[in-house]
């Protein structure tokens, strides 16, 4: 029996010594020995070889895109006078944002072209072939009873060391040292926890990188997307205080590098916040503020409606697209349906974590410009840079409803093409 | 394996609803997909406010009209069956349903069906007629507050002359299918469903 015992305690050694070799002596200096590249070539193969499989089994079955719906308008151009048939524009527009709209379906999952081998994607998968099934069992395998233990060890040692690090440059006195130590410690623990999630990132046009006295505006996906940005430098984070888990690392984090946090009540207080950031960023020494203007997670199909608050402020603005691929896992963090814990557990039984991150040229508010036609203009860039969907309307509406002044300019609309515009509708 | 969709939409439920509605097998599973995401009561049924979370359809002038129409009178709730039974209105007529006379049924995305549907978006009362009070009233929703009322009661006066014909001052079903005779209703009234 105590051989036994000593059996187990020398297996957690070794263990614990080939994580420490392998992951984390990496991590701390910033260099890779090559072992997620290969594992994330074989995983590349392997998704491709269950792709042809299934398409192969659906060959028959052909997919019709939707295209545009015939006609964009109630009316046509020239207007006219109002007819019975006019109800059918609304209702064929009513009936296909039933079926299929653009707003809700960002706050879901998104859908796949193919299986990924696993199992919580919404395809309609059926038993195809043995060796698919055979393969599919193995990756559970993996995924489940070696690729998570380990991932949850690592963050486990990358979040203790961010809160023991961070506490213990907090005690520093104020030198020069500080802050470079409080960077480093930042960055390892971003870098241990990334490995955790087997993220590997490609970070496009580095020459673009966020400078110190800027905002880094970015889409947001999930909690991830800040472990994804700081791999490759700090910055000073923005939010609310949180409590729990979160609140530990956020009391942790803020006493050895500036961030902004703010009570649930001060968030309320625009001018407050506006004044915070702005003494932010006029102290060139602090790092750039990240800030995530959808305010809310979105699935990393498209880009919502940019909150104006950190365009008043008058700094450079740092555009950064994120794009994960779906293929791997899904990163999109459903906040009204899973837990921040039980999201965390989704990703580290996902396959990996493949992201790009590409810095944009940094922008500013033109003259002629008001903060919301601005904060638009970055909006467009960075979708088009991410290939996201570019969308007008408000990430907040996950939780709230529509404002009635959208219907009244359907509404609207629709009156100067009846009367024509010699009538009081012409205001616009 | 199978997809959370389709384990719990049992099989013979999918072959009657494909019968009724002439969906095929995959575009039933995608809608109730898309149904089961829409029921945020998670009760295998649709109220009004999960319709009306859909802000596309919100801001629709018509949206609550339209979201009526999937209700039968007296009740507040719609299943999946009755969720598709009201979209199959939309599937575009095919080649192959033209020429099959319709002997044994009307299927519910006929010429006809569609503008019942149309029909019954005006009929507020569902009393078969469209009266000149009802036309006020849709047309209201339809413009909002940006034609004053001499001028929409103008509109709803020539609208009911040119359709009335046997002089009661209100539109029949019959009379409004005459009206629309020349348009395009089945293009018109159809929509795309994904495969």
């Amino acid at each position: 029996m105590e051989d036994f015992w000593a059996g187990v305690l020398w297996a957690m050694e070794i263990w614990l010594y080939l994580i420490i070799g392998l992951i984390m002596i990496p991590a701390m200096f910033g260099f890779s020995l090559g072992i997620s590249e290969t594992y994330m070539t074989i995983l590349v193969k392997t998704l491709e070889w269950a792709t042809l499989k299934l398409q192969k089994a659906k060959a028959d079955e052909k997919t019709l895109k939707n295209s545009a719906s015939n006609g964009d308008r109630p009316k046509p151009s020239e207007g006219g006078d109002f007819t019975l048939s006019d109800c059918f524009y609304f209702t064929r527009k009513g009936i296909e944002s039933i079926v299929e709209d653009e707003v809700t379906q960002r706050f879901t999952s998104e859908e796949l072209v193919s299986w990924n081998l696993l199992t919580r994607t919404n395809n309609d998968f059926q038993y195809i072939s043995l060796r698919l099934t055979l393969v599919y069992g193995l990756g559970i395998f993996i995924r489940y009873c070696i690729l998570t233990p380990l991932r949850i060890t690592l963050a486990f040692i990358g979040l203790t060391w961010l809160v023991i690090g961070t506490s213990a440059v907090g005690l520093l006195p104020n030198w020069r040292m500080k802050s470079w130590l409080s960077e480093w410690v930042h960055v390892i623990c971003y870098r241990i926890c990334a490995r955790g999630l087997s993220a590997t990132i490609h970070y496009h046009n580095p020459e673009n990188k966020p400078k110190k006295g800027g905002i880094c505006v970015a889409n947001h996906t999930s909690p991830i997307d800040v472990v994804i940005l700081c791999n490759d430098g700090c910055y000073a984070m923005v939010g609310q205080v949180h409590r729990g888990l979160m609140g530990i690392l956020q009391r942790a984090m803020v006493r050895s590098c500036p961030h902004v946090w703010f009570e649930r009540a001060e968030m309320k207080d625009r001018h407050l916040v506006t004044k915070r950031l702005k003494d932010h960023v006029n102290d060139k020494t602090k790092l750039p503020i990240l800030i995530f203007p959808e305010g809310t997670c979105i699935n990393n199909t498209s880009v919502m409606m940019f909150k104006k608050g950190s365009f008043e402020i008058g700094a450079t603005i740092y555009p950064v697209a994120i794009k994960y691929d779906p293929k791997f896992g899904d990163a999109f963090w459903n906040s009204s349906k899973y837990s921040m814990v039980s999201y965390l557990l989704r990703m580290m039984t996902s396959w990996a974590l493949v992201c790009n991150v590409w810095y944009l040229p940094a922008m500013h508010q033109k003259e002629e410009e008001d903060a919301v036609q601005f904060a638009n203009r970055v909006k467009s860039a960075i979708a088009r840079q991410g290939g996201l969907v570019d969308l007008q309307w408000d990430g907040g509406l996950k939780r709230a409803k529509v404002k009635d002044s959208f219907k009244e300019q359907q509404q609207k609309q629709y009156s100067s093409m009846v009367v024509g515009d010699d009538s009081s509708s012409n205001s616009d | 394996m199978g997809s959370r969709a389709s384990t719990l939409l049992r099989e013979e439920e999918i072959e009657e609803i494909k019968k009724e509605t002439g969906f095929s097998h995959s575009q039933i599973t995608r809608l109730y997909s898309r149904f089961t995401s829409l029921d945020k009561g998670e009760n295998g049924t649709l109220s009004r406010e999960d319709f009306q979370r859909i802000p596309e359809l919100a801001i629709n002038p018509l949206g609550d009209r339209i979201i009526n129409a999937f209700f039968p009178e007296g009740e507040d709730q719609v299943n999946f069956r009755g969720f598709m039974r009201t979209l199959a209105h939309f599937r575009p007529i095919e080649d192959n349903e033209k020429s099959k006379n319709a002997a044994v049924s009307e299927p519910l995305n006929s010429r006809t069906n569609k503008l019942l549907f149309a029909f019954r978006l005006y009929d507020l009362d569902r009393d078969d007629k469209i009266s000149r009070d009802e036309l006020l009233q849709v047309l209201r929703m339809m413009v909002g507050v940006n034609i004053s009322d001499d001028q929409l009661g103008s509109i709803a006066d020539r609208t009911i002359q040119e359709a009335d014909t046997n002089g009661d001052n209100s539109i029949s079903f019959n009379e409004f299918i005459k009206v629309l005779e020349k348009v395009d209703v089945e293009q018109k009234m159809s929509i795309r469903f994904l495969h």
